[in-house]
Formats: structure tokens, C-alpha cells, sequence
């Protein structure tokens, strides 16, 4: 790491949007983020990366004015600024795209781009103007949602798209997008990256926060690494490689980020599901898992992966002429039934559908499964406490307090919480829906430890995920879905990202773009 | 950073929470002592066994709701449904008395909790299984039930029999060292539902029903059969409530708990559990209920204002105590 002593690679002063200097922020005692200096060059693209935690999302906040920093001064084209709120830093050419979709989901795309304001004549909303704009605006960042459309109908990925557009709405210097792509699949990855670079081209300064490295090895001119709410330096992004930017995150040496594949799996299957239907054959699948075995199934973003199991689970209607969990054939299937049988399934949407946020964390891990826990009517307390201590030292769920609500834990907490509540029915089957959304490397390695032990173990695995190289790195078959089929099943060496993406698209040539293909594919084997 | 948030986070949360679960018993320690220095008359032991034992009825239901309330529903037929249970109670221990005697109190009585149970168990399902908004269900029955007492009292009094006074007046006007009945009854409906709620695994899925239904659903808790139960739970309050009542005016007439609903909203509400679900405080909900009957008692034995204000005078205090809810959480 002797290239990487000089830490310090500031913009040129002519061109600079934004500068931050010893910028601070703290809540009463605790320090939250200190001293972090930066600056955005008209045309740039700066990329902040950092693991959850580090700082990133409050660096975001303050230099878009939804948080005031405690020290440190900001500096819009040379002049000194003080925001007093957001709409202030919005006036000065400052906007923020969130993480989390926030829009109203009764309302149309371009009434959710205009909403606080709206075009009007008179008193009346010019709707005819508004839907013209926002098509075009639509048309601009690659959305192919029409004005009228109602937010709520638009999948999840087009969602995030609007909330960019949104943003673009007004002519903006400086704007900061965070974690843009976490929701997306490969196709709209790239045509999100498009609309980055060309605002670039256009002279934009874009603060760019992402998970994933290759973006950011893709995209960024610069990068900023965080860590524990302290700045580590500032790179050109030709200095690092993807290596370097995942050990700056961390601080420490990058062991082997994926486990050691297992051997082939012959044992008898532990879940054989034939001709599953769901909603009428809308998304339909034949599948099986064996005992040591990780099951993949890849797919684009509204391929039906979720719905399938949703549809396993009972969650959904459906039918099946056979659906056998260790040997034992599901007459009828629910949640709990599946569960008894010893199949659990694990959410992607850990916060609408995984986790109740307001409650603590006791309740959450017991929830699933409360029958095993408390044999009798009565909820038996010590129980629920022992069993919530084990759990956090089991799966190390780092928390300062037992008497947390699990909406204050970090994104990746909250994964290993998830996972320790499913986990505590004793399963023998584990459906697992994008494992690591979300969360960053240090969980993301520990999940993939857990779901390599539990396997070993002699449980079987099925995991969803939408990002390639976690497919890759850890499964032993992958199954690629398209259109609700099963399209593909991929075993041993054909398992690689361009195969998966290949069966995804149906032969459109791999569209994750050379530049970050390649890296990513290095990445995830050099380890 | 998170780490550090969340601990910051507990600290104010920790002051924060405890703040609002006193606040209903704070208040009406406030509104108690207000009163004893308006009127003197207030304190006197008698009054303060006659304000207890009159919100006895608002209270009971009051624990049904709460239980409706923290599943995510809402019942607003509450008033109109122990109007409709009194009604066929009456009918039932009069038709009996010739043949049984005293002992058609006692059956009455389980005819109201069947009945109360039946109507809960009638709201529960339109709800869940047919999948209508609770607000629209319970809407629809509390003009049915309404219709049905005033069809059975002929728009007029549906008395008890003469022969049945004697025997059932203790219920509402007895005690047992001193204690009424009705605040006996309530405080063992209390402690019931206190412990269902806190204490029992069907408490714990009801809340998470309440608090996020999908994470309940994806974790295997049957949604729908632990909101009928609210349901129930709920019918077989009013139907407590209503065995209480009957013996206080022996009759059911039209207006028999007309605008109950309100009351035991405004208590429920009052007394910290939240609207939209996912938390219920049965003690919150009693003082609710005390809260609302001093403010009544105190109008009353005061001149300041007319007890025709009573109602206005409740209805501020919902939205007071929501204005101070929000205070209290933005802070």
C-alpha cells in the first residue's frame, strides 16, 4: 500500500462545486462523524465508500443541509455557506437522491416530480405541462414509466429512477446520490451509470455512495474512503483497485470474501418441488435442494424469483403436483406449516416484511418461532432473553443494548437478527432472499460464513440474489429465471457471471459493461 | 457511527417511552387534584366511589377495544352492540323468571356473553374474511344493532322484570368491603386482559398483527384468526359491560350506550395505545376512562361550565393529549 501514502489528492481550485472543511457532527457526547475535508469538482464524479456505519449517509446529509454539522465550515463555488434545512442547500444547487424510495405511491410519476411545486395557472395545476416535462425528463434518464403512471404500479427499479428524475428536475451543481443502484438489476445498473456519466459530461459535480465497487472502480474520477465517522484520504480512482478500496474500508487485509466451495451434493433431496404454479402459472418452477448444498437462483429485477417462493411459501396462491420437504410431502402449505416441516424462507424487504421495526429485539427473534420457544400459552421471558443473547453472540448482532428496537440497528444488524429469527425454528431448509442487500462487507462475509456452516452442517440452501458475483462466489447450482421460468441450470465450472446474465437476458450479450465485468470477475477470484 | 446513534437513540428513547406510558395516570392525577381544589365536595369518599363505579362500563369495553385497536382494527359498534346484547338479555332473564326464578339472572347473563361473543365473532369475520376496512364493517353494524334495539323496545323501555329487581340490583349497587362490584368486575377484566395481552403468545402475535401485518404473515402468524379473536374479545367486553349496566336503570330503551363508541375511543387513544396499531396499554385505556368520567363529575359539581359542554370538553381532551403525543415524540 506504499502507493497509497499520499492521501491527500484535492480537485483544481478554479473548478470546484463544493468544498467541505473539517466538517463534524455529533449528538450530545457521541461523535458521529469528525473532521472530514472534501471537495467536488464541477464535472467529476466523487465517490464515497466506506462500510455501513463509517459515516457515509450523515457526510450526505449534512452537505445536503438535512443534517447541521456540529464543526467544520462548507464552501458552494468559493463561498462560504451555512444551510439552515434542505430546501436551503436545494436553492443553492445542492440535492440529495435517497437511499430509501420516497415517493407517494397513489400519485402519478409526474405528480411526484412536481409535488411542492407544481406548475400552475391561476389556482389551477397545469397537469399538461407537467406530464410534458416530466416525459421528457423520463426520457432523459432512461425510464420507460409514462407521466400518468401511478407510482405505487411501477416496479422497484423504475421507482428509483423517478426519484432521480426528481432530482434532475431542477438545474442542480452539486448532486449526491446515495446507494442508487442497491435496488436495481445489472441492465438498469448501466443505464443508471449512462445517466451519471452524462450528467458529468454536462458539468455536474455528482457525490457518488455505493456498495459496490465495481461502480465505483466503473464511474468515480475520485474516491473518498470513510471509516468509523473519520475520514482515511482521498484517491484518484486510477490508484486503487477494487482489492485496495474493500481493505481501506475495513482497515484490515481482505481475508477470502466467499467460503471454499463444498463438495457435490448426492444425497436424497431435502425440498423437491414439482410443477409449481404461482397465481395461475404466472411465475411457475421445478426445483430441488440437496443436503450440503447452496442453491442459486439468479434472475433480473421482476424475473419472478421472489414470487416463485412467495409462492412455495404459501404466501401466494398456487399449486404444485408435488412439494416434498425432507421426504415428507406438503398436503397443504403456509408459512407455518412449511416451517414445522422444516423450511423457513427469509424476506428481501427486511423492513416491510422481515422485521418489526418499533418492537425490540427480543420479540422480533422470537416471533417465527414463538411455539418452540414457549411450550405453554404463557410467554416464558428468561427464555426469550437467553435466547436473544445467544443469538446476538451466535450470529454477532453488535448491539450496545439488549432493549434496542430493531429499527435502530444498522442495515446489516438487522440481516443477522433476520436471519438468526428464522434460524431459530431449526430448519432444515433455508430460502434465503438477497442475503446481503444493503449491507457491507464485513456482514456481507459473515453471512456468507453462516450460510457455508449451515450447509456443512447438512442443512440445504437456496439463495436469491440479484447480484451476480454473490451467485458466483457461492453457489454450487444456480437456476436462472426469465419471464417467471426457470430458464437456465447452471453446475460447477459454467457457474460465472456471464453465463448467468447470458440466460437471464435470453443471449442479449452480457450487459454489466467490459470495464466492470472483467474487474468484477478478477475480484471475486483472485481471493 | 450506527453503534453510536443507537446508543444515543436508547438514551432519549429509554426517558422518552416511560414519559408517555405515565402520562394518562399523570394527567389524571392532574385533572383529580384540579377538581378537589374547584369544589371540596369532590373528595368526598362517596363521590369518588360513584365517579369510579360510573366508568366502570366505558373501561371494560375500553380493554375490548384496546385489544382491537393494537391488532390494527377499530370497532365503532360498540355502543350500538351493548344497546343490541342488554336488549336480548332482558328478553332472555324475563322470559326465564317465571320458570327459574333468580336463576335466570344468572343465565341471562351467559346468553349476554354468548350473544357478545357471536356479535364480535359476526364484525371479526366481515373483517378478516371478507376483507373490508374495519372503520366500513363495524360502521355498517353499529346502525344494525342500533336498529335492532329500537325494533325490540318498540322505540320505547325494554324493562326488567319486577321479580328480578330485587335479586340482580346488587350487581351495579353492592360492594364487597366497601368496593363496588362493577370496579371488582372491572379491575378482574383488567388483570385478564392485561395478562392476555402481555403475557400470553396470542398477545404477542395480536401486537405484531398490529404493528407490521406482512412481517406477522411472513413469519407464520395467522393474521386473520388473531384479529377475529380481538374481535371477540371485544364482544365478550360489551357483553360484561352490559350485565353490569342493566341492573343501574333496569330497562334498555333506543338510547342505551349511544355514543359509547366515542368515549371508549377517546379513552383508548387517551391512555397511549396507538391508532394504527401495534401497541396497546390496557391501564393507559382505564385512566382514559376515569379521565373522561372526573372531567364529567368535576363539571358537573362545578359552576363554571354548563355540563351541557361535557362532550365538547371530552373531545378537546383527545386532541390534546394526540397534540402532546406528538410533542413529546418530536422532542
Amino acid at each position: 500500500m506504499s502507493a497509497l501514502a499520499d492521501i491527500h489528492h484535492p480537485a483544481p481550485s478554479n473548478s470546484v462545486a463544493l468544498r467541505a472543511e473539517g466538517l463534524g457532527k455529533a449528538y450530545g457526547p457521541i461523535t458521529v462523524l469528525s473532521d472530514v475535508s472534501i471537495d467536488i469538482a464541477a464535472g467529476e464524479v466523487h465517490a464515497i465508500i466506506g462500510e455501513n456505519g463509517a459515516g457515509k449517509s450523515t457526510l450526505m446529509k449534512l452537505l445536503s443541509g438535512h443534517v447541521l454539522p456540529t464543526t467544520g465550515h462548507m464552501f458552494v463555488e468559493g463561498q462560504r455557506v451555512e444551510f439552515a434545512d434542505a430546501v436551503e442547500a436545494e436553492s443553492a444547487g445542492i440535492v440529495l437522491v435517497h437511499q430509501e424510495i420516497l415517493l407517494a405511491p397513489d400519485l402519478t410519476v409526474a405528480q411526484n416530480l412536481y409535488l411542492g411545486r407544481e406548475i400552475t395557472r391561476g389556482w389551477m395545476v397545469h397537469d399538461q405541462t407537467m406530464n410534458h416535462r416530466t416525459a421528457q425528463i423520463l426520457a432523459r434518464v432512461g425510464s420507460v414509466a409514462r407521466p400518468g403512471d401511478r407510482v405505487g404500479d411501477l416496479p422497484l427499479a423504475q421507482r428509483q429512477l423517478v426519484q432521480i428524475a426528481r432530482a434532475l428536475l431542477n438545474e442542480h451543481k452539486v448532486v449526491i446520490l446515495d446507494e442508487p443502484t442497491a435496488v436495481l438489476a445489472n441492465d438498469e445498473v448501466d443505464a443508471l451509470l449512462d445517466i451519471v456519466r452524462s450528467l458529468r459530461g454536462h458539468g455536474v459535480a455528482v457525490l457518488y455512495i455505493s456498495h459496490r465497487l465495481e461502480e465505483v472502480e466503473a464511474l468515480a474520477d475520485r474516491i473518498t474512503v470513510l471509516r468509523d465517522g473519520r475520514m482515511i484520504g482521498t484517491w484518484p480512482a486510477e490508484d486503487l483497485s477494487q482489492r485496495q478500496m474493500a481493505e481501506l474500508m475495513v482497515g484490515r487485509e481482505l481475508d477470502m470474501l466467499y467460503p471454499h466451495k463444498r463438495e457435490p451434493a448426492t444425497k436424497a433431496p431435502l425440498l423437491e418441488v414439482i410443477d409449481l404454479a404461482v397465481e395461475h402459472g404466472t411465475w411457475t418452477g421445478s426445483f430441488a435442494v440437496r443436503p450440503g448444498e447452496v442453491l442459486g437462483i439468479g434472475g433480473m429485477i421482476g424475473s419472478g424469483r421472489t414470487e416463485l417462493i412467495e409462492g412455495l411459501m404459501g404466501l401466494r396462491p398456487s399449486t404444485a403436483t408435488k412439494v416434498a420437504v425432507d421426504g415428507k410431502e406438503m398436503a397443504e402449505r403456509s408459512v407455518r406449516s412449511m416451517m414445522e416441516a422444516g423450511l423457513v424462507y427469509l424476506t428481501e424487504d427486511r423492513k416491510g416484511k422481515g422485521l418489526l421495526l418499533d418492537e425490540e429485539l427480543a420479540p422480533n427473534l422470537t416471533l417465527q418461532a414463538l411455539d418452540s420457544v414457549n411450550p405453554g400459552t404463557v410467554l416464558n421471558r428468561r427464555t426469550e432473553t437467553s435466547a436473544l443473547r445467544h443469538a446476538v453472540s451466535e450470529y454477532d448482532i453488535r448491539v450496545r443494548s439488549l432493549s434496542l428496537t430493531a429499527g435502530q440497528l444498522s442495515g446489516g444488524n438487522q440481516q443477522k437478527l433476520l436471519l438468526a429469527k428464522v434460524m431459530m425454528t431449526d430448519p432444515s431448509v433455508v430460502i434465503i432472499d438477497e442475503p446481503t442487500r444493503g449491507i457491507d462487507i464485513g456482514n456481507k462475509s459473515q453471512i456468507y460464513d453462516f450460510i457455508d456452516k449451515m450447509v456443512r452442517e447438512g442443512k440445504a440452501c437456496i439463495v436469491i440474489s440479484s447480484e451476480m458475483q454473490e451467485l458466483v462466489g457461492l453457489a454450487d447450482r444456480v437456476l436462472v429465471m426469465r419471464n417467471g421460468r426457470i430458464v437456465a441450470e447452471l453446475t460447477g465450472d459454467e457457474i460465472n457471471e456471464k453465463t448467468v446474465i447470458y440466460a437471464a437476458t435470453s443471449g442479449k450479450r452480457g450487459t454489466a459493461g467490459e470495464e466492470t465485468h472483467d474487474n468484477s470477475d478478477r475480484t471475486s477470484r483472485d481471493r | 457511527m450506527t453503534t453510536a446513534t443507537a446508543q444515543v437513540a436508547t438514551a432519549d428513547e429509554g426517558s422518552r417511552i416511560r414519559w408517555a406510558d405515565f402520562a394518562p395516570f399523570i394527567a389524571l392525577a392532574v385533572i383529580v387534584l384540579l377538581g378537589a381544589l374547584i369544589n371540596s365536595n369532590f373528595t368526598s369518599g362517596a363521590n369518588l366511589i360513584n365517579v369510579i363505579t360510573r366508568s366502570a362500563f366505558i373501561a371494560i369495553i375500553a380493554v375490548g377495544a384496546t385489544f382491537v385497536i393494537s391488532s390494527g382494527g377499530l370497532d365503532l359498534s360498540v355502543g350500538s352492540m351493548m344497546a343490541f346484547v342488554t336488549g336480548i338479555m332482558i328478553m332472555t332473564m324475563n322470559g326465564l323468571a317465571p320458570a327459574y326464578g333468580s336463576w335466570a339472572i344468572v343465565m341471562g347473563a351467559g346468553v349476554a356473553l354468548c350473544v357478545g361473543a357471536l356479535c364480535g365473532l359476526f364484525n371479526g369475520l366481515i373483517i378478516t374474511v371478507g376483507r373490508i376496512e374495519p372503520f366500513i364493517v363495524t360502521l355498517g353494524t353499529m346502525g344494525i344493532f342500533r336498529a335492532f334495539i329500537t325494533f325490540m323496545t318498540d322505540g320505547g323501555s325494554l324493562p326488567i322484570d319486577r321479580s328480578l329487581r330485587e335479586a340482580y340490583r346488587p350487581v351495579y349497587f353492592g360492594n364487597f368491603l366497601g368496593i363496588p362490584y362493577p370496579v371488582l368486575i372491572t379491575l378482574m377484566v383488567v388483570l385478564l386482559g392485561a395478562f392476555i395481552l402481555y403475557r400470553t403468545k396470542y398477545g404477542r402475535r395480536l401486537v405484531s398483527s398490529g404493528s407490521n401485518s406482512e412481517v406477522a404473515r411472513f413469519s407464520g402468524v395467522n393474521v386473520g384468526g388473531v384479529r377475529t379473536i380481538a374481535y371477540v374479545i371485544q364482544g365478550l367486553c360489551v357483553a360484561v359491560a352490559a350485565i353490569c349496566y342493566v341492573p343501574r336503570l333496569g330497562a334498555a330503551t333506543p338510547t342505551t350506550g349511544q355514543l359509547w363508541e366515542l368515549q371508549v375511543i377517546t379513552a383508548v387513544v387517551i391512555g397511549g395505545t396507538l391508532l394504527r396499531g401495534g401497541k396497546g396499554r390496557i391501564w393507559g385505556s382505564v385512566a382514559g376512562a376515569l379521565i373522561l368520567e372526573v372531567i364529567a363529575n368535576v363539571m358537573v359539581l362545578s359552576d363554571m361550565v354548563s355540563e351541557y359542554l361535557v362532550a365538547a370538553v371530552q373531545g378537546a381532551i383527545i386532541i390534546i393529549a394526540m397534540l402532546a403525543h406528538r410533542f413529546t415524540k418530536n422532542r
